[in-house]
């Protein structure tokens, strides 16, 4: 609040995924690199023109459902062997029977990889956040509609207030907006 | 230039019907989809709540009556055990499978025809898991010691037995619970943002804000979104599988006649499909009346399609049907025989509830055979009357399985004929009451289209798309 002032950056409107793929790919070639498209929907061949890389929350995902099969199988077979050992039926219940443990060791498995998915993605995307600078351009709400929108930041060494929004205008950029912080 | 005489363009008979009809704008989707959502409260809806929610709070009321007077108040008595609260929870977890198959296993295998259909159907999944839900819980008789399922050792130290395939339902039902309403609030997220974005007044752009998390759409969060989307398609995939095997193991892994199969798994996993596609088309073709603007989201393609998997999950049943049939007459276990021609096919006229085993095998196994003809997928009214008949069947298969095989076991001695109590049958009639209620509620607060995932399909969502000359 002690800056009212401050600029976050500078956004512009495309015409379509297309005018859009064309201009991030402009933007990544003069070196950018705080910035962001925002689109109403996932445009194919973004990641590459943005120059991204894959997400590795699948490394992640990985590592949650080796640790939900870790602990199926602590969760089985610290009781059924060591703390409490039932006999039922009279059938056995020793290592041999640890067939009978797998559907709970993989419903484990994959609902503690699940939760990785939705939490990792939540912690990488930084949701939930309520508040944003981008939510202060008045045109901003068009994203989720039929939008195709850039947003360059201020923070971003090549930033310029004159050149950065001459760029964008000359690429195919609409209503090029200074976006306060 | 010799090249110029061949031409490249794909012929007319082999292009693909478009996804969505009419060569919309994806402006058009929003409206159209929001508008369900920000159009004032349809008098339909009310009618439809007056009727939904009464019949809701018969079956509540049936639950407590249950719950405070016991079990005896059912019909269910030795040697019926399980009946009527068994039947009615695999009938609706069945159903539920549906929603995971068209969000899941769909999605992997590139089915893009899903994306209008996927949010309406991932949402009735979560809706007929929490119908299935109540009948095992109540049907334990004293609820308050319900808690003796979850994997902590009770007041006497006693563990849960970890082999028991009750218990793997516990985990199997509740990861599936889980998971699914994870998968479809994932998905919710960006049309959200939509409905944050277009609403008027400040309680829903608080309340749709709240649900959307500050989703900006942005490049660097799709990228992990739609990750964490195909990992969760993956993730649901086999785990669709595994629930209703795990359900199927409830009787696989039992010694009676009828139930102590191998095929019961893949059995009952086609069934579970086959059932809950007959459950979102009796849900989407009203839907798809009721609100014309989804008519060129929900086209006759997707009828036809979901039409074509029913004829092929109704005839994997039928095979199943057929296969037990087989094993039973090819088998040495006399009961086994004794189960599947006399209790159930009564051929010599001892069984007691042959009219059930013939309901089922008509409306599963009969009835689907009429979409061999494009004429008759084509045919709403067709499908929808299929589609009931199948609603039925699924139930009637269930009912068959549980009831004939404990009425006439092994001794004549301990046979007992099973009918249900009143509480009984309006506590199953109030569950269609919670789950269309639930739906009625879906459909009117939350949007009932993957707004972004159509948006996706439309031909502008293709960066290679040439505008058209406005």
């Amino acid at each position: 609040m002690s800056h009212p002032h401050k600029v976050y950056g500078l956004g512009a409107e495309f015409d379509s995924a297309g005018a859009l793929l064309a201009a991030a790919e402009k933007i990544r070639d003069q070196g950018f690199s705080r910035w962001d498209v925002h689109t109403p929907f996932p445009i194919h061949g973004m990641d590459k023109a943005m120059g991204l890389g894959k997400s590795w929350l699948s490394a992640g995902v990985f590592v949650g459902g080796f640790l939900g099969l870790i602990t199926g199988i602590c969760l089985v077979a610290i009781p059924s062997f060591v703390l409490y050992p039932m006999i039922v039926h009279g059938k056995p219940y020793d290592w041999r029977t640890f067939p009978a443990f797998f559907p709970i060791i993989f419903e484990l498995a994959v609902l503690f990889a699940a939760l990785t998915a939705v939490f990792g993605m939540f912690a990488l995307n930084q949701l939930p956040r309520f508040h944003h600078p981008v939510f202060n351009w008045d045109r901003f709400k068009r994203f989720s509609d039929d939008g195709f929108l850039l947003v360059i930041e201020a923070r971003d060494d090549k930033f310029s207030e004159s050149r950065t929004k001459a760029l964008l205008e000359q690429i195919g950029g609409r209503n090029v907006t200074l976006i306060q912080d | 230039m010799s090249k110029s005489s061949v031409s490249l363009e794909t012929p007319a008979e082999l292009k693909r019907e478009p996804l969505v009809a009419n060569n919309h704008s994806i402006k058009w989707v929003t409206e159209n989809v929001c508008s369900i959502v920000q159009s004032p409260t349809p008098k339909w809806w009310l009618l439809a709540m007056c009727i939904t929610s009464p019949i809701a709070l018969i079956g509540l009321i049936c639950i407590v009556y249950q719950i405070s007077n016991g079990v005896g108040v059912w019909g269910e008595n030795h040697p019926n055990g399980w009946a009527w609260d068994i039947t009615n929870f695999v009938f609706w977890i069945g159903i539920g499978h549906a929603g995971t198959l068209i969000s899941a296993v769909l999605f992997l295998t590139r089915q893009k025809w899903r994306t209008s259909i996927n949010r309406a159907a991932e949402a009735m999944t979560l809706f007929a898991v929490v119908c299935a839900g109540i009948f095992p819980a109540i049907h334990v008789g004293r609820v308050w010691y319900a808690w003796f399922l979850a994997p902590i050792p009770n007041t006497n130290a006693i563990w849960p037995n970890f082999r028991s395939p009750l218990l793997w339902d516990v985990f199997a039902v509740s990861t599936y619970f889980t998971v699914s309403l994870l998968f479809w609030f994932v998905g919710l997220i960006p049309d959200l943002a939509t409905l944050r974005d277009r609403s008027k007044s400040r309680i829903a752009q608080i309340l749709y804000g709240i649900g959307a998390l500050g989703w900006r759409g942005s490049n660097k969060q799709w990228r992990h979104y739609e990750m964490a989307y195909l990992l969760l398609a993956g993730l649901s995939t086999p785990l669709v599988l595994s629930v209703h095997s795990i359900v199927s193991f409830d009787f696989a892994t039992s010694i009676m006649p009828g139930w102590h199969t191998t095929i019961f798994p893949p059995y009952f996993v086609a069934g579970a499909i086959f059932g809950g596609f007959a459950m979102v088309l009796t849900i989407m073709l009203p839907a798809a009346q009721i609100f014309p603007q989804l008519a060129d989201m929900i086209t006759r393609q997707h009828v036809d399609k979901m039409a074509k998997i029913l004829l092929l999950t109704g005839s994997i049943v039928g095979y199943a049907y057929l296969m037990e049939l087989f094993v039973a007459w090819y088998g040495v276990n006399k009961f086994e025989g004794f189960t599947f021609f006399i209790a159930r096919a009564n051929v010599d006229g001892k069984g007691w509830y042959q009219w059930s085993y013939w309901i089922m095998m008509f409306c599963n196994v009969i009835s689907p055979q009429i979409f061999w003809f494009k004429k008759m997928r084509a045919n709403y009214i067709a499908v929808f009357i299929v589609c009931q008949f199948v609603n039925v069947g699924m139930w009637f298969e269930r009912f068959t399985i549980i009831v004939t095989s404990l009425a006439q076991d092994f001794l004549p001695s301990s046979w007992g004929h099973y009918a249900p109590s009143t509480t009984e049958i309006l506590t199953f009639v109030g569950t269609f009451g919670i789950f269309f209620s639930l739906f009625l509620l879906f459909m009117r607060f939350l949007p009932m289209v993957a707004i972004s995932e159509v948006k996706g399909v439309t031909p502008e969502a293709d960066p290679h798309h040439n505008h058209p000359k406005h």
